[in-house]
């Protein structure tokens, strides 16, 4: 849980998310702007400013039920309106590992 | 093999439904995730990128067939057809919901198995050598003591709240196959020249951010007194343990601030208030555990069966035998060791099909018995060499006999930025693609031991610091980069590696390894010099400029 002070220093440098793991599963879930969950990025609350990027994180943490350790991750928004995960920790967690699991013959 | 007592049993399932109830509340919001987070962790559940990951102890190595199918039983039916061996004899699952990890637990308990000790600021499940009880020349088997220790110390007070995690690891032969020197105890049996058996004692070993070799505290402890020694050294750390600064409570930290020749003082002034109290073992509580543990009825065998022989015409079977098989102390058997470390797979994984299929080979072959060893590799520890050509053709159909035991690419890796939420790098690609740059078992062969531990950060789970080469991802402006040691160990020689030089970028690290292997073969003054040898001799000079004149 991001503490009030932290939350306070938050500053973000682009298009960003609140992301988090669902309590009951572990998967990885994303803020929307309805105030839900959901595993897809694209249905995500894009926020640009830090002061909404806090407020987006207030909202989602105020939900410990639903999700376990949100915090506010980079994104980029692509030609079209398609958003992309930021960098490579968030592409590993949208996308999943980046090895092929050994599947024996 | 070992028998659970009617305690432990039901102090395991105690806590199933103890934990059953915690993760209901949980998910009805009853607690919060910061109350619960305690609960969970002293169950092995910790959250990772994808998923929780559950950590399971297999004390001192030891798994019998039906514990190995339960665990393939648990990989399929709640996590995704895997389990991760990890280097301290626990197995890991990436991927199981919260929601059923009670009735994981559950399926589990039923055959002894848990998750108590494999994760928190307690003692952590002690480790042993996996060839315990088997190896030639062992002074006796150490899981007696593991297991003695163990029941002192599960849930006992003075163990379970302590100002970090500790970890205890147990050998008793010459060959140091426990990493006992990166413990935060190490004892190695041995007689004294009474030939009486006791303890040489170390302390203070441990890796992470601030690494250290452990120290010896006393040279011998008669075994009987083993127990209150290690209570003698648990309350002097407990005084001073350093609870305000995480970086900073382990006990490698204490005994290096005050010295080893204090520490041992105040250590021995602590046991000598103690006197011969109720600590100390008398016969009967250490005959009873003994007498726990079976062996099988081995058969009198010749030791060179005409089985043996036969096959040795066959050349594939002969280098995996050479390579994998390892002599054992009771004529016509051999430690038979199992490469989790295919070409081009993640270390230490192994889907529920081979763990099946393991479990009836070792049941034909073993006396139902596997072991685990800190390599992420597993073993069949007591295989009548009669049945090694049979046992090499059923191992080839399940991949798991790639000879590939102790060479460059048995490689010990961290689950890294793939599953790990502390990561700065990956760990897994890095393996899998130096597995395929030595992919040709007779180079690696004629190469010779050469030990890669990767870690995904500073945390050292791959214990980096004393990989022949080790590789430790960090982060550079947002991206991957790997900083290269050479010359470190884990045996009984136990050092750390040295830095050869600046990180270098993810795509270039193969080539680096290449780079350095290359200038081993050029380097080593005869075939035999192994690599850590090498660069004992010669410093790692000449390899720093072979690897970045180029670069
Ligand atoms: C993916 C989940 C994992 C997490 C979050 C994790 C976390 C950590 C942390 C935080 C430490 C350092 C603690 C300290 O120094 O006090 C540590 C140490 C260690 N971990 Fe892990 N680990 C994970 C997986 C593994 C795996 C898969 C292995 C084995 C392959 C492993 C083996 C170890 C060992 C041996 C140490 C002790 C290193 C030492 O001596 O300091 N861990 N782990
Ligand atoms: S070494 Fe770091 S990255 Fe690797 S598993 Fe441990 S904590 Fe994670």
């Amino acid at each position: 849980m991001t503490s009030p002070l932290e939350q306070k220093k938050i500053r973000i440098t682009g298009p960003s998310v609140v992301t988090a793991n669902r309590t009951w599963d572990g998967a990885v879930v994303y803020r929307t702007a309805q105030k839900g969950w959901s595993t897809e990025l694209s249905d995500s609350a894009i926020v640009s400013t830090s002061d909404d990027a806090r407020a987006l994180l207030a909202e989602a943490a105020a939900d410990d039920v639903g999700a376990v350790g949100p915090y506010i991750a980079p994104v980029e928004l692509k030609d079209g309106g398609k958003v992309k995960p930021g960098n490579l920790r968030e592409q590993i967690r949208a996308k999943g590992v980046t090895i092929d699991l050994q599947v024996p013959a | 093999m070992y028998a659970y007592d009617e305690l432990d049993r039901t102090l395991i399932n105690e806590r199933v439904s103890e934990f059953r109830d915690q993760v209901k509340r949980r998910l009805s919001g009853e607690l919060t995730e910061d109350e619960f987070k305690i609960l969970r962790l002293q169950n092995g559940v910790y959250l990772q990128l994808h998923a929780y990951m559950f950590r399971v102890a297999i004390p001192y190595g030891t798994l019998s067939t039906k514990q190995l199918r339960r665990l393939a039983h648990v990989a399929r039916r709640y996590d995704r057809g895997y389990g991760h061996f990890t280097t301290r004899q626990n197995i890991q699952f990436n991927w199981i919901k919260l929601a059923e990890l009670p009735d994981a637990l559950a399926d589990l308990a039923e055959v002894g198995i848990h998750a108590m000790q494999t994760s928190g600021n307690n003692m952590r499940n002690v480790t042993s050598d996996q060839w315990a009880g088997v190896a030639p020349g062992e002074i006796e088997d150490p899981r007696i003591w593991s297991e003695l220790i163990r029941q002192h110390t599960t849930l006992h007070p003075e163990f379970s709240f302590l100002p970090r995690k500790f970890k205890i690891a147990i050998t008793a032969s010459e060959h140091d196959r426990a990493a006992i020197k990166i413990h935060d105890i190490g004892l190695r049996l041995h007689k004294n020249a009474d030939g009486e058996t006791g303890f040489e004692v170390l302390v203070g070993g441990g890796l992470g951010r601030t690494p250290f070799i452990a120290k010896t505290i006393k040279p011998f402890v008669h075994g009987r007194d083993v127990l209150s020694y290690i209570e003698a050294i648990l309350r002097v750390y407990n005084q001073y343990g350093r609870r305000d600064n995480i970086y900073k409570a382990r006990i490698k930290i204490l005994v290096h601030e005050l010295g080893i020749e204090k520490f041992a003082k105040e250590v021995d002034e602590e046991w000598r208030q103690m006197g011969d109290s109720e600590l100390r073992l008398d016969h009967r509580a250490i005959e009873e555990v003994r007498s726990r543990f079976s062996y099988p009825a081995y058969e009198k065998l010749p030791h060179m069966p005409d089985e043996l022989k036969q096959a040795a015409h066959d050349p594939l079977f002969e280098r995996w035998r050479k390579n994998s098989v390892s002599a054992h102390k009771v004529q016509g058997y051999s430690i038979v060791t199992l490469s989790l470390k295919p070409v081009g797979g993640p270390p230490g994984d192994a889907t529920a099909e081979q763990m099946d299929a393991l479990a009836d080979l070792a049941d034909k072959y073993s006396f139902g018995e596997i072991r685990v060893g800190h390599e992420q590799n597993l073993a069949l520890p007591h295989v009548a060499k009669r049945d090694l050509p049979a046992l090499f053709k059923a191992f080839d159909r399940l991949g798991l006999a790639t000879p590939n035991v102790n060479l460059v690419t048995d490689i010990i890796a961290c689950p890294g930025l793939d599953y790990c939420s502390l990561a700065n790098a990956r760990s897994i690609p890095i393996a899998q693609e130096l597995t395929r740059r030595f992919a040709n078992h007779d180079t690696a062969g004629l190469i010779g031991r050469l030990h890669i531990n990767i870690s995904g950060c500073i945390n050292a789970c791959g214990h980096h610091h004393v990989g022949h080469i080790g590789i430790l991802g960090v982060e550079k402006n947002g991206e991957e980069f790997y900083q290269i040691t050479i010359g470190g160990r884990a045996d009984e020689n136990a050092q750390m590696g040295t830095l050869i030089g600046p990180a270098v970028p993810y795509a270039e690290v193969a080539d680096v390894i290449e780079d350095i292997v290359e200038a081993y073969l050029a380097l080593r003054d005869r075939p035999e010099e192994l690599f850590v040898d090498t660069v004992k001799r010669l410093g790692v000079e000449p390899f720093r400029e072979r690897v970045y004149a180029t670069r």
